[in-house]
Parts: C-alpha cells; sequence; structure tokens
C-alpha cells in the first residue's frame, strides 16, 4: 500500500490573497457559465436604465443643446443650482415636499401598528381575517381612480362629505381647492388605502413573538393594556424600526402621482412638490439641465439622509438596513 | 369522604377568569375595529352601489348606500366607448407581457445571486441595491429611453420599470431557504447543468414565489400610470388608467348638444364615473381575495430577511 501523506492542517487553509480571489473566480466562471449568461440581460437592465441615467445626470452641469446631445452640451458649471437656489419658489417646493412628507409619515406610520395590536388582541378568527381582507382591499385600487374617487366624495355640492356635513349643519367645504385642506386629504386618504397592506407586516412580526412570553406575563398578572406594551411592542419594534427608516429617509423623494393628480390652479401653494415640478419644467417645458439639476439635487438629499438615518439608528439600537 | 375531583371539570373557582378592567379594553378594541371595518368599507359600497344606480338618482344626492333605481345605465355607457375598450385591451397586454418579461427577469438574477458558490455575487447585490439608494432622475432616466427609441412605444412601458428590487430580494431569500444545496449536488453529480436544473427542478418548487412576483408585477402594471404619461403620445397605445384620467379627472366627456340633452348627458357622465371605477377595478378586485394569501405570504418571506 502505497503511503499517503498527510499535509498539515495551517497549510491547507485558504489564505484570501488576490491569486485565490482569481482561483475562486475562474472555478466559478467554469462552473456556472451558464448562471453567468443567464444573469447578462437584468445587468443590462439596470446598467441601461439606472446607472445610465446617473452618468446622464451630469446634465445638470451641462447647458443642454439637443444638436449635440449630453456629451456633446458645453459646461456651465453650477449655473442652473445657483438658479435652483435663488429662485424664490424653491423653499416654498421645499417646504411643500417636506411638510406633505412628515404628515403622510406621522399619520401613517402609527396606525398600522395600532391596527395590528388590536386585531392581535381579537380571539375571533374569522373577525380578524374579515377585517383584513377589507382593509387590505383598498391597496389595489390604482392612484387614478383613487384620486377620482376622493374627487367624487369630497365634490363641493354633490360629494357625500360635503352632502353630510350640510345635513349637520354645516357648510360646504371645497376641500380639493383649498390649500390648507390639501395636505390632510391627501394624507388622510393615504391612510385610508395603505393602512391594511402595511399592517399585514407587524402582523407577522407578532406572530413571531415567542408564545412562552405571552404566558409570562399572564402569570405575572398583566392586563391586556400592560401585555401590548410590554410584550407587543418589543416584538415589533425591529420591523417598526427598519419602517421608519426607509420612511425618514424617503422623505424628500415623495411620489409625483397622486399629488400631480390631485393638483388644481387653487391649491398649487401647497400641491406643488419636487417631483411635480421636475416634470412640469422638464418634460412639459422641455428646460432638461435645469430640471436635471433640480432632480440630482433631490436623489443627492435623499442618499445623505437614508445614510445619516442609518447611521443614527445603528448606534441607538440594533437595527439597522445594513 | 371527600369526592375526588376529576380532571374532566374545572371548578369555578379555578377558571382563568378575565378582570373586569380586560373586558373592557377587549370592548373597546372591537368596537374600534368595526369602526375601522365600517370607515374602509363603506366608501367601496358606496361606489358600487352609485354604480348601479340611476343616473338621476345619483345626480340628485339619493344614493347613501344601496342602489336606487337599478339601471345599467353606466355600464352601458363604459361599453360603448371605444377609447375605453382600447385602454382596457391595452392595460391587459401590459399586465400580461409586463408580468412576464418582469418574472423572468428577476427569476434570472434572484436565483444566480442564491448560489453560494457563484463568485460576485456579493458585488452583484450591492450593484443592484444601490439602485435603491439613488437614481439618475426623471430627465436622465427620460433621455435614455428616448436614446434607445422607445418613446411611444410598447416597449416603454414594459423595460424601463422591470424589475423591483425589493422583488428580487425576496426571491432571492426564497430560493436561498427552500433549495437545499444538496439537491443541486445530487443534480449535479448526475450531470444535471444549471440551467436544466433551475428549469426542471428549482422553478416547479418555486410556485409560491412565482405566484408572488407575478402577482406584484401584474398588479404594478394595470394600475401604473406615470410611464404612460411621460412616454406615449398616440392614444392607441394608452393603458387604461391614462384613459380614466382624462375621464374622470379632466373631465374630457362632452361634446355640444341642446340644454336638456346636455342635463342628461352631465348625469350619464356623473354616473359613468362611478361605473367606470367599479369596471376598472373589477379585475383586481375580484381575483383579489383569493391572491391576498400570496402577497401576504410575499411579504412575509420579505420582511423576514429583508
Amino acid at each position: 500500500m502505497k503511503a499517503v501523506s498527510v499535509q498539515p492542517q495551517t497549510e491547507t487553509r485558504e489564505r484570501s490573497t488576490s491569486k485565490n480571489y482569481w482561483k475562486e473566480a475562474k472555478k466559478s466562471l467554469r462552473k456556472h457559465w451558464q448562471l453567468y449568461l443567464l444573469v447578462i440581460p437584468p445587468v443590462l437592465f439596470f446598467i441601461l436604465f439606472k446607472y445610465l441615467p446617473m452618468a446622464n445626470a451630469v446634465l445638470a452641469f451641462k447647458n443642454y443643446q439637443v444638436t449635440k446631445g449630453i456629451w456633446g452640451s458645453p459646461w456651465v458649471g453650477t449655473k442652473y443650482f445657483d438658479m435652483l437656489f435663488n429662485n424664490p419658489q424653491f423653499w416654498t417646493l421645499i417646504k411643500n415636499t417636506l411638510f406633505l412628507s412628515l404628515y403622510q409619515l406621522a399619520a401613517t406610520f402609527p396606525i398600522p401598528i395600532i391596527l395590528a395590536l388590536l386585531l392581535n388582541e381579537v380571539r375571533s378568527l374569522r373577525f380578524k381575517k374579515a377585517v383584513q381582507l377589507i382593509t387590505y382591499a383598498p391597496f389595489f385600487i390604482s392612484t387614478v381612480v383613487m384620486v377620482s374617487i376622493i374627487m367624487i366624495f369630497l365634490a363641493p355640492r354633490l360629494g357625500l362629505l360635503n352632502v353630510i356635513l350640510n345635513a349637520m349643519g354645516m357648510e360646504s367645504t371645497n376641500f380639493l381647492g383649498d390649500p390648507t385642506k390639501f395636505r390632510s386629504v391627501y394624507v388622510w386618504s393615504e391612510v385610508w388605502q395603505t393602512t391594511g397592506y402595511s399592517c399585514v407586516i407587524y402582523l407577522a412580526a407578532l406572530a413571531g413573538v415567542d408564545p412562552s412570553l405571552y404566558e409570562a406575563a399572564k402569570v405575572d398578572g398583566a392586563s391586556r393594556l400592560q401585555k401590548i406594551i410590554h410584550v407587543d411592542i418589543p416584538g415589533i419594534l425591529p420591523a417598526a424600526v427598519i419602517i421608519l427608516i426607509l420612511s425618514v429617509g424617503n422623505i424628500m423623494s415623495l411620489g409625483f402621482e397622486k399629488v400631480y393628480l390631485m393638483q388644481n390652479p387653487l391649491n398649487l401653494q401647497s400641491s406643488e412638490i419636487i417631483s411635480t415640478y421636475v416634470y412640469k419644467i422638464g418634460l412639459l417645458n422641455a428646460n432638461y439641465s435645469f430640471a436635471t439639476a433640480v432632480g440630482l439635487f433631490n436623489s443627492v438629499i435623499n442618499l445623505i439622509l437614508l445614510v445619516a438615518v442609518n447611521a443614527v439608528s445603528r448606534r441607538i439600537s440594533e437595527n439597522s438596513l445594513w | 369522604m371527600a369526592v375526588i375531583q376529576t380532571t374532566g371539570s374545572i371548578s369555578p373557582r379555578r377558571k382563568i377568569r378575565e378582570s373586569a378592567g380586560d373586558r373592557v379594553f377587549l370592548s373597546i378594541t372591537y368596537i374600534l375595529l368595526s369602526l375601522i371595518l365600517v370607515a374602509v368599507l363603506y366608501p367601496l359600497i358606496y361606489i358600487v352601489s352609485s354604480s348601479i344606480s340611476s343616473p338621476q338618482a345619483v345626480a340628485s344626492g339619493k344614493v347613501w348606500l344601496w342602489p336606487v333605481d337599478i339601471s345599467f345605465a353606466g355600464y352601458k355607457t363604459v361599453f360603448s366607448n371605444d377609447q375605453i375598450l382600447v385602454g382596457y385591451g391595452n392595460s391587459l397586454f401590459y399586465t400580461c407581457c409586463g408580468a412576464l418579461i418582469s418574472v423572468i427577469l428577476t427569476v434570472a438574477i434572484a436565483y444566480p445571486l442564491s448560489k453560494k458558490t457563484f463568485f460576485g455575487r456579493n458585488v452583484l447585490m450591492m450593484f443592484i441595491t444601490f439602485t435603491f439608494l439613488f437614481s439618475g432622475g426623471l430627465i436622465p432616466t427620460y433621455l435614455v429611453v428616448k436614446g434607445l427609441h422607445l418613446i411611444d412605444t410598447r416597449w416603454a412601458l414594459l423595460l424601463p420599470n422591470a424589475i423591483f428590487v425589493f422583488q428580487v430580494i425576496i426571491a432571492r431569500t426564497f430560493f436561498k431557504a427552500s433549495i437545499p444545496e444538496e439537491l443541486n449536488d445530487a443534480a449535479e453529480i448526475d450531470g444535471c447543468s444549471d440551467i436544466r436544473f433551475l428549469l426542471s427542478v428549482v422553478i416547479p418548487l418555486s410556485k409560491p414565489i412565482l405566484a408572488v412576483l407575478t402577482l406584484v408585477y401584474a398588479v404594478a402594471q394595470w394600475n401604473a400610470f406615470f410611464d404612460a404619461l411621460i412616454y406615449l403620445k398616440s392614444q392607441h397605445l394608452y393603458p387604461l388608467q391614462l384613459t380614466l384620467r382624462s375621464i374622470l379627472i379632466q373631465n374630457f366627456s362632452g361634446g355640444n348638444m341642446d340644454a336638456s340633452e346636455q342635463v342628461k348627458r352631465q348625469e350619464l357622465a356623473y354616473l359613468m364615473k362611478y361605473s367606470l371605477i367599479v369596471v376598472a377595478s373589477l379585475p383586481v378586485l375580484i381575483l383579489y381575495p383569493f391572491i391576498q394569501r400570496y402577497f401576504v405570504q410575499g411579504m412575509l418571506i420579505g420582511s423576514i430577511k429583508g
């Protein structure tokens, strides 16, 4: 029988040298070449539709001339950013975007949590499922339909809300034509539409809470309220923090569709936000460079916010996005 | 001699009774939940009832909860409107094709990412998730689409937002958790290639996640409006939502006619809005009870390891 020499353990341990990286890479390429091919179309998608626009964002620093294209147009440095910051409307835009976002956050964050906590108390499975099924439904209504529902219900004369108000002796309000009411209409319809959907995440987190904690609470004689405070809420805290981080990080990136559809000349003071402004200036007025500058500014702010919020969260709790 | 209590019955003293405070809390809970239920349900019922009421009843505000003077005039008007029918057909097309393309692309990137021996998967993952944090913006993206000559074509609605990073993450988590390495090793020993393994083994085993992906992308396509708004100019390509917008929100539906005709027309136009809302939301809301389970599943998978 041949003698087999056994190499000492330490020498066979792989070290992370670049030579080993290459070996691993080649090995993987040879073994999984089909997967590498498979991955090409999606990667192409990301390059074309996500990274190429990022490169195009240099347009913010150039004076775009259609005939010369993006890369042939002359540099103008920070001209458009100066234009932006000196534009009095700019601060209104930021204010509108920020206020609307914060209002929305304040309303849409706690309510699904409360709903989940309440639902968790209910013993009848049928009632629980019925509530879940029904509250989840509005989420599937499209933005266009949602806004038209809002317009129908809040119409000055025939709208249901005004009819009810009249019946109670109050006068009709033009909800959608009043800049002071715009934000409330936007936010509370958002709550109506998304609470059921957000609630599901919290219910899932609650379902994952260790049952022995509930038993311990019961043995200690905790009332329902105490149980909620001491067992339920800590149980959903991780999920809630992550969602909060994401929401705060996205404060300046308030979506376009719903606000745009709800805008009319009467409520424009509070309803013009950054994304609708970029659309109008950029696509409708073809002021490409300026609109790109605004958009770039917005994206950078967003990135900073997300990174900052994540860092803060990592310090004060164990939960963070990365 | 005392009778020994059997374990079959528990003496009243031993039953755990809820304190009065807890019972009050429970009833408040039920009341609150019922209120929420009504708040969500009532607008929906109101819309459906109005849609099958007569134009006069709706215009004079007689409808409160149940339909008044049942009539299908609203629906008749909806289905005789060419624009709406074209929009409906387009939306069906975009939904089916868009969902197909999106699911294929998502799986194509999520599956390799889930394999531990796939070199570069960490870099690839960062490559993808960075797009979550930073974007080029509206105009730069528009210019890319324009440069690819996709403006005013059907592809403009199918490609630019084909992959949602969140869905890739969910799919990858699923593949990681549900396709055991041993299965892959065994197939490899039998000489099964990666692609064959994906198609013959992974896909059949991935029905839940495929259902979730398909539904998320399908609903997103059906409800989509922004891409169509910025990329399409020809009316015959419009999806339903865009047509809805012009009828429901911009009120483009009338022509010129005499006064009484106009009043009738206006009432009908008003009623038609309700019927249109129902017709537009119907496909999604009919399938909804069946697919809700899958959506919930998808969110659970996604939230367990996001």
